[in-house]
């Protein structure tokens, strides 16, 4: 009971935020007479949500699945190289820079390559454009949670005789864990961003990005609206996926104290 | 029974050139098997540097130390001691059970031993209801209890510790120190005790080890008369005696230098 409290009183000021902030613009198109192709109201773009819902829905299963076998991807390959450079200092020299590059690729530019690279109507490009994206605050996130070993803890371990890969094993993954979930809250969402984006560039016409150029182009901007919401939503719900893997994840991050 | 530790002449410093640091100069020090030794000093007087070396943590410039008969490396990788500081070093992803496990899962013991194992030790320290328990549930005292179980638990013949009760409040101090006193009764174990507090020193030893500073030395042992460790030793005239005996060697040196 005082746990569905506590959780109402975290929830209401953005429930209540959102509900007035949403009057407000509605009032506002009414107020000013704003064009729809301007600014259309938020009860406008609802009809077309619950209109058009089953070709939103198409679109967005499609879009998560690129996120998700991107974000996969990105993730295990973030997680290894940071295990890997942190292990090994030469290859760490390599890799470090190499991961700044990655990040610094323009995915707008490398859509169109990657398009020609496989072919135009494989789901590839997308996902691979993702996991590029997905990489860079996973491998950065990580590997700063790895290095980071506690004095007390490293003589221990060396007290116990234990090696390198021990110690990876037992004190530092454990201690990354936190780091890598930062890593992951980052990445999830801009995963589902770096895949509309990377829709938008030819390929296949499915998914979010596709859909609101169609929309935009045949002037029906409060549908191009609608699936603009339905991207937020989806955003959201990898987000809302990431918390949950870490409050999974991390059991003795949530014990109440006894003594 | 061969000698817990035995130290020959063993010099420590750090660093090269004009900027070096001589932390340890010519100590000896021999503990006898369960013996119970404390190193006493201001600080920098290199007793946890010599602590580290005996464990092996850190290497010496010079001179030979002898853990358990056998040349320092091969101890620690025998798991000859076990070993407790400030901090209790916990994990605090794994139960209090888990913790105590450590060591002995990565020395390669069975499962349902090494639980065993770890019950028994709880016991010892008196929180066998805590053994599910993360460590951000107990106190300070607690987590220290589960770190010295953890030190415990390959059943070694020496226990080193590094001011293991300095973060605690002098109350929960003087109970640990009651309650490590009868652990090793129990064990039979020698320990090399670090402190700064003369008190705790007297206490708990045998044998009060003097250091100085600059560079670090042995300047005067201090033998504590056997008497049966309990709260009425804290009111023994006898302990008052030795706390001033002690006192007077650490005065003295910083009357002469």
């Amino acid at each position: 009971m005082r746990r569905l409290r506590s959780a109402w009183s975290a929830a209401w000021p953005p429930i209540a935020f959102g509900i007035a902030f949403l009057a407000i613009w509605e009032g506002f198109v009414v107020w000013r007479d704003v064009p729809p192709y301007v600014l259309p109201k938020p009860s406008v773009i609802w009809e077309q949500l619950t209109e058009h819902h089953d070709i939103i829905t198409r679109a967005m299963w499609a879009t998560a699945q690129n996120a998700l076998v991107g974000l996969a991807v990105g993730l295990i390959a973030g997680l290894v190289m940071a295990i890997v450079a942190v292990r090994l200092k030469t290859l760490d020299e390599l890799l470090t820079p190499l991961s700044a590059a990655v990040a610094a690729i323009p995915i707008v530019a490398l859509t169109p390559v990657f398009n020609t690279m496989f072919s135009t109507t494989s789901p590839i490009p997308r996902r691979l454009i993702v996991a590029i994206v997905v990489f860079f605050p996973v491998f950065v996130n990580t590997a700063r949670g790895l290095r980071r070993i506690e004095p007390v803890h490293a003589e221990l371990m060396r007290s116990y005789a234990a090696g390198p890969w021990t110690i990876t094993r037992t004190v530092r993954l454990p201690g990354a864990l936190p780091f890598f979930f930062t890593g992951l809250r980052i990445a999830s969402s801009t995963a589902v961003i770096a895949a509309i984006v990377s829709e938008y560039f030819g390929g296949l016409q499915k998914g979010l990005g596709p859909a609101i150029t169609s929309a935009a182009a045949a002037s029906a901007y409060p549908r191009a609206w609608a699936i603009v919401v339905a991207a937020i939503v989806l955003g959201l719900v990898f987000y809302l996926a990431a918390v949950a893997a870490e409050w999974l994840a991390m059991p003795w991050r949530r014990v109440t104290v006894t003594h | 029974m061969t000698d817990a530790v035995i130290v020959t002449g063993v010099d420590k410093r750090f660093g090269t050139g004009p900027t070096a640091v001589q932390a340890l100069d010519g100590v000896d020090l021999v503990v006898g098997p369960g013996e119970f030794v404390s190193l006493i000093g201001p600080s920098g007087c290199g007793k946890s540097t010599l602590l580290r070396i005996i464990a092996d943590l850190i290497p010496p410039t010079a001179g030979t130390v002898v853990v358990a008969g056998k040349a320092v490396g091969t101890a620690r990788l025998d798991q000859e001691y076990g070993i407790a500081f400030q901090q209790s070093g916990l994990l605090e992803w794994r139960t209090v059970r888990s913790n105590i496990e450590l060591p002995l899962q990565l020395s390669g013991m069975g499962r349902a031993e090494r639980r065993a194992r770890a019950m028994e030790l709880l016991e010892l320290v008196g929180l066998a209801e805590f053994a599910d328990h993360h460590p951000s549930q107990l106190s300070g005292g607690m987590q220290q209890r589960v770190a010295i179980a953890r030190a415990l638990a390959p059943s070694p013949a020496l226990l080193l510790m590094d001011e293991p009760f300095g973060a605690l409040d002098e109350m929960t101090r003087e109970r640990m120190q009651t309650e490590l006193i009868r652990i090793c009764a129990e064990t039979g174990a020698a320990v090399v005790f670090v402190t700064h507090s003369i008190p705790e020193a007297v206490f708990l030893s045998r044998r009060v080890v003097v250091m100085s500073p600059r560079p670090g030395r042995i300047t005067a042992v201090i033998e504590v008369p056997e008497v049966t460790r309990n709260e009425d030793f804290r009111e023994d005239e006898r302990f008052y005696a030795a706390v001033t005996e002690v006192r007077e060697a650490l005065r003295g040196r910083l009357a002469t230098a």
